[in-house]
């Protein structure tokens, strides 16, 4: 089918960009905008490791076409670094906790708890997990990545800045 | 895993729709949230022609209605019923059902009605939807139509919605007087957030004596389509709602099924499953009732 | 988590909580996977496989798919074989070949049986859809016993016979043992067939420099002398293959082996001139990918003797290793290293068979066989302790070698180089405050819950030495499985170390980095880590056998041992003093009499590698050192008996979970779960704790979730994510953790390894809790994966 003419904004800047209706979210994302750090695991909407944030909520992008996201906003791994580049104290607790091994799943759950905290700046662990619960990972048993989420949300309520360095202690 | 080529057509209202689907013949076919297609069309299991993108259709998106019915469009979101409290309020059970489809992320997109017109057995809306006698609302360029639920769901993933018409609105019937509401949902799955193997959905008014006066009663994975209970509806009606009267109902669920195996869960599982999770949907349902007509 | 690092001050660096180096790149979008990996011109390869688990290819058609727009080639087996050499196998069979695509006979569903190439990998699935093949199937088999009977259909008829590897090795008086035992008991134990199932599937990128007369690959890959055998199935000199190890690995965990894929890729490239990738989706990945894990039914027989002392055992192994061999068979070779687990037991007779059968081929699993070993070992040890009554883990302690009985020495030859069992197993019954928790246990089952405690302690082999080869193969000499990295430090004062191969997630950079930085006394901070690619680096035998704290990490110290040497020798030659007169410290070098006088690190750089003339007569200029290191204790051939020093170091785990079991649905939920650890030296706690947290959920879904699944028809149910269930973060418990190090005295800093850690016991642990609960029924289930259906038909039996 003929390429379609769409414009899809990621990450804050506009795209605009030929592409076939049957290419995927993430396929575009990958392939045409070069944005690699949006992984695909399964491409039938289960592993999670294709989260990204389409119009403020998270999403699987290996389950919508390209097409569909024309006029859309996208927010991707390569959006999450703060306006002077550093980390994001999310991406600053996944490091801290080593809520990764592989790296593979990460920007997928960074996303789809990146959403979470913006929405719900003190949860709990149990929905902690529920916002996970549709992103696999091999490697860590989840345990640290549910750490770090919490260490991160706890940082950024401020409640204790410097509180809980290594551990979160509750 | 790529879909076969196919065109698209982004439609900005219903019209647009039902022209579309006129036009573009039976490969054509509608997409909504597209959690269930696009898999289907990765694998190739599914090749429409042309898709139908109805997301951007405004007159089908919103949650509304009036005392006697709730009514959802068609292409809302999973999660924006999930969040409304209209819908906590006047269709709990789907409410408290929504919380076993998939994951936030697949009902930030998925859709309640795209859930219902695609009729999977093990899916928790279409089953929701069976067990209230919900009303249907489908469009073609021929115009309007009621569909009764009660005959809708034909067979395996097949709806009687004809290949040019788009559902556009769910209604499910609010249940006022008689005594206070409960609602239990359960279901067996062998991890959280999948597919059920079974699942049991149930709705009951109890009077202020505590005696059932009107139930509903349906079961998931135990048949190519989800499938309402009847039987089981009746056995509580009048009683108290006692163990026994609940283990018999449950009883009766089981034999009223012939479900089939697959390779997560034998017939007979999935049959002994029906009992166990009918049954504790009922209690759930009835603990539920008591407990609100007791601090009402 | 309640874990106890202990923070020896014997290290700087060592041992301390300290940020990774991978992660940064990982959380900020920029791993390098090979899927992101692209070249100008590249091609797109997808394959057309066979329905049929057994069939003969009569012909293929591809005229139409070469119709298509954008398909560039299509080739089939017949000329892939004619270009290429068989797939090296880990057993000695002539008569088992395999090529990436089949040659006139498909072995399983699922199996390559023709590739297409294309501008895209859309297109190139396009043109898959075309190629027509003519199959005539053929009778098949999917079960290993059936595959042993005489009459069974032959999966490779040339070869004879199912049977691809039998042979019952006899470790001491097994017969005698057996005799003068009190009790004696036997089982069945079945392992379902799982796997790693990483979230990246393995692809492969493939250049051919006509120029230069090399081929450069990237790969997601794990496999030790990768480069070396894609060039013999290519027929090219190894020196003509530049593997690059830069690429990151979306997790292996043993699986990620890709030979098949990196010789049809590579032919591929050299034959059309360009650039080609393989990417296997899910699909691929399931079904055709040979990536699947053992299966194994044990048959087990135990001899003990009322005090609880467990004399002897006898093990019969059959593993379905699929439709071809390749390294698989060897898995049932490990566990030789360990098989009577941390236990006293003075005789063993093990039988190993492996049976090929028309199912996709296993590769190498996490933990190389030891696992499915373990939980037969330990289902044996629980069923003593109920036959005789006893505690589970006081019969444990009953026969856990000794703290000072090392190094001890296993009747099939391996060496146990150090181990504390009876403190690690206090250590995680204080933990698990036990008394309250079999208190809880009661309290559950006093409401009528069905609910167990399970115990499984069991040993991690690491740092291997691939003795299994030899073992297995008699003309394969293998005694070495050495390790290299090179280390220098450059004109401005900074150190870079090279390792020589890909990682997926375990942490070399952090592990060379730590290593490097405390014997050099420099903040690993700074010290760089690169992957360099096969021919410009040293030989490596990749991250397999959970061997990289040990065998990396022992290299990368003596390659900064080394240095640290030549800054000393540099200080001494300027300062005119011997060197046992200087003290290093920090990288600076002083006079240990008289600190004032020293010679800070920029300057000793300074001279070594500016200023010859105040170098010590004939040193080397620079600063640059290697190091390849021989695994400890290893170079030894096995005995007529197949006696063998198998692996180096045994790191030793002690799992206690806690479950419940629905009675009516056979759900099974994990309430509470603790393992003590013991792996030695840990060089990052951080990274030790995410390998068995993530081991231990591995094992999770093998115990309950996870498996290959056939119907009759050798069809593949559960090749997809819906259907092959890796645990989510719903189905893995909060798990709490004590640590515990016994130092090996083998390694450089007392390290053992830990990458199959928690995998190795978790499905044991698994098991033991559910039969724990299910034990008051009279009740017991010995294979996993123990699904709800499967435990529910099980309580059926009891309440009918
Ligand atoms: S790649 Fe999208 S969910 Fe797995
Ligand atoms: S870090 Fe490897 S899959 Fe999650």
């Amino acid at each position: 089918m003929k390429p379609r003419e769409i414009s899809v904004t990621v990450n804050a800047k506009r795209y605009r960009s030929e592409v076939p209706p049957r290419l995927t979210l993430v396929d575009y994302l990958r392939e045409v905008l070069g944005l690699i750090g949006t992984h695909t695991g399964c491409e039938h909407g289960v592993c999670g490791a294709c989260s990204v944030i389409f119009d403020g909520q998270p999403i699987r992008s290996c389950l919508m076409f390209a097409i569909q996201a024309d006029g859309h906003e996208v927010e991707t791994v390569e959006g999450l670094a703060e306006a002077d580049g550093g980390l994001s104290p999310l991406q600053d607790a996944f490091w801290e906790t080593h809520a990764l091994q592989c790296g593979y799943c990460t920007p997928g759950m960074l996303m789809a708890t990146h959403a979470l905290l913006r929405s719900n700046p003190d949860p709990t662990v149990d929905e902690i997990k529920e916002a996970i619960g549709g992103n696999l990972c091999r490697c860590t048993g989840y345990q640290q990545i549910v750490e770090a989420v919490r260490l991160a949300a706890k940082r950024m309520r401020g409640a204790h800045p410097e509180a809980g360095k290594d551990t979160i202690d509750e | 895993m790529k879909a076969a080529a196919f065109d698209y057509i982004r439609a900005s209202d219903i019209a647009e729709v039902c022209q579309a689907l006129n036009d573009g013949g039976p490969d054509c076919k509608i997409i909504a949230g597209g959690q269930t297609l696009v898999p289907m069309m990765a694998m190739r299991l599914a090749r429409p022609s042309i898709i139908v993108d109805i997301n951007a259709v405004e007159e089908l998106q919103g949650i509304g209605g009036d005392e006697s019915s709730l009514v959802i469009k068609a292409c809302t979101r999973q999660a924006a019923a999930e969040r409304s409290p209209e819908v906590r309020a006047k269709a709990p059970l789907l409410a408290k059902a929504l919380r076993f489809v998939g994951h936030p992320q697949t009902r930030n997109r998925g859709t309640v009605g795209g859930s219902i017109a695609n009729a999977d057995p093990v899916a928790e809306i279409p089953l929701v939807a069976l067990t209230l006698d919900a009303g249907l609302v489908a469009e073609s360029a021929g115009g309007a139509k009621n569909i009764d639920i009660s005959g809708f769901f034909h067979g395996l993933m097949e709806t009687s919605l004809a290949p040019d018409e788009c559902l556009t609105e769910v209604h499910l019937p609010v249940w006022n007087g008689g005594g206070v509401i409960g609602t239990g949902f359960q279901e067996v799955s062998i991890r959280a957030g999948d597919f059920a193997i079974v699942a049991a959905a149930v709705q009951l008014v109890v009077d202020e004596s505590g005696v059932c006066r009107r139930a509903a009663v349906a079961l998931g994975g135990v048949a190519p389509t989800p499938l309402r209970i009847e039987a089981t509806a009746e056995a509580l009606l009048s009683s108290d709602l006692d163990a026994e009267t609940v283990g018999e109902a449950a009883h009766l669920a089981a034999n009223e099924i012939d479900p089939g195996g697959d390779v997560h869960a034998s017939a007979e599982y999935r049959r002994r499953c029906a009992r166990v999770m009918v049954e504790r949907a009922i209690i759930e349902a009835r603990d539920e009732a008591l407990r609100r007509a007791a601090n009402p | 988590m309640s874990s106890e690092a202990p923070d020896s001050p014997r290290f700087r660096y060592v041992s301390r909580k300290r940020r990774t180096k991978e992660d940064r790149r990982f959380i900020a979008g920029e791993g390098r996977f090979v899927a992101d990996i692209g070249l100008p011109g590249m091609k797109h390869v997808a394959l057309v496989t066979s329905p049929h688990p057994a069939a003969r290819i009569d012909a293929i058609r591809t005229e139409e798919a070469l119709k298509i727009e954008g398909v560039v080639a299509v080739i089939t087996g017949e000329e892939l074989a004619q270009a290429t050499n068989p797939l090296m196998s880990g057993l000695n069979l002539p008569d088992v070949r395999r090529f990436p695509l089949a040659v006139d006979r498909a072995r399983y569903a699922g199996e390559w049986v023709a590739a297409v190439v294309a501008d895209s990998r859309y297109i190139a699935e396009d043109g898959a859809e075309l190629v027509e093949v003519d199959y005539d199937p053929l009778p098949f088999v999917v079960d290993a016993e059936e595959a042993m009977a005489e009459d069974a259909p032959a999966v490779h008829p040339a070869h004879g016979t199912n049977v691809l590897y039998r042979r019952k090795f006899v470790y001491g008086a097994v017969e005698e043992d057996f005799a003068a035992a009190d009790h004696r008991l036997a089982f069945r134990a079945c392992w379902g067939r799982n796997s790693t199932v990483p979230i990246e599937t393995f692809g492969v990128v493939a250049k051919w420099h006509p120029g230069t007369g090399t081929l450069d690959v990237w790969a997601s890959i794990q496999m030790p002398k990768y480069p070396e055998q894609i060039a013999r199935a290519l027929r090219l000199d190894a020196n003509c293959v530049r593997v690059h190890y830069d690429v990151d690995v979306g997790g292996s965990y043993g699986v990620k082996r890709g030979i098949k894929h990196t010789v049809l890729v590579g032919y591929l490239a050299r034959k059309l001139g360009c650039p080609v990738r393989l990417i296997e989706d899910r699909l691929e990945n399931m079904t055709g990918g040979d990536a699947h894990g053992p299966e194994r039914i044990f048959d087990v027989e135990a001899a003990f003797n009322g005090d609880g002392e467990i004399r002897s055992l006898r093990l019969r192994a059959l593993d379905n290793v699929g439709a071809y061999a390749g390294r698989a068979p060897l898995q049932l070779a490990k566990p030789i290293g360990a098989i009577v687990g941390p236990y006293r037991i003075k005789s063993v007779e093990y039988e190993a068979i492996s049976v090929t059968t028309n199912k996709t081929p296993q590769e190498a699993v996490r933990g190389f066989g030891q696992s499915p070993t373990n939980f037969a070992i330990e289902t044996a040890v629980d069923k003593i302790a109920r036959t005789l009554d006893r505690d589970r883990v006081e019969i444990r302690k009953r026969n856990f070698i000794r703290k000072d009985e090392f190094p001890y020495t296993i009747p099939s030859g391996s060496e146990y180089d150090s181990g504390d069992y009876h403190t690690v197993q206090d250590k995680v019954l204080d933990l698990a405050d036990f008394p309250a928790l079999i208190a809880r246990r009661d309290a559950l089952r006093a409401e009528g819950k069905l609910a167990g405690i399970g115990i499984a302690s069991c040993l991690e082999p690491s740092g291997g030495n691939a003795a299994f080869e030899p073992l297995f193969n008699p003309a394969n000499e293998t005694t070495t499985w050495m390790e290299s990295c090179v280390t220098k430090i450059d004109l401005a004062g900074t150190v870079t170390s090279i390792m020589a191969t890909a990682s997926a997630g375990q942490g070399h950079e952090t592990l060379v980095a730590t290593v490097t930085g405390e014997e050099l006394e420099r903040d690993p901070d700074g010290i760089r880590v690169v992957r360099s690619d096969s021919l410009a680096s040293l030989p490596s035998n990749s991250p397999v056998a959970s061997r990289m704290a040990i065998m990396l990490g022992g290299a990368a110290s003596g390659a900064a041992k080394i240095l640290k040497r030549k800054l000393i020798d540099i200080a001494a030659h300027n300062l005119q003093l011997p060197a046992d007169r200087l003290v290093y410290e920090g990288g600076n070098v002083a006079v240990r009499d008289d600190p004032g006088r020293s010679l800070a690190w920029d300057e000793l750089v300074e001279i070594a590698h500016r200023k010859y003339h105040q170098m010590p007569l004939g040193m080397e200029p620079g600063l640059q050192a290697s190091y390849v290191w021989e695994v400890p204790k290893g170079g030894e051939l096995p005995d007529a008996a197949g006696r063998v020093r198998m692996y180096p170091c045994y790191s030793f785990e002690a799992h206690i979970p806690l479950v419940e079991i629905d009675r009516q649905t056979g759900q099974v939920k994990i309430l509470e779960y603790f393992i003590g650890h013991d792996c030695g030296t840990m060089i990052n706690p951080d990274i030790v704790h995410g390998m068995i947290y993530g081991g231990i959920a591995h094992g999770i879904g093998a115990a309950l979730y996870e498996i290959f699944a056939y119907n009759d028809d050798g069809q593949l149910l559960t090749g997809t994510f819906m259907d092959y269930l890796l645990p989510s973060v719903h189905e893995i418990p909060d798990i709490k953790m004590v640590d515990h190090s016994t130092p090996s005295p083998l390694t450089s800093m007392g390290q053992k390894g830990t990458g199959e850690g928690g995998y190795l016991g978790a499905p044991a642990a698994v098991a033991s809790a559910v039969n724990d609960a299910l034990a008051p029924l009279g009740l017991e289930l010995n294979a996993l994966p123990m699904r709800p259906g499967d435990i529910e038909a099980l309580l059926r039996t009891k309440s009918e």
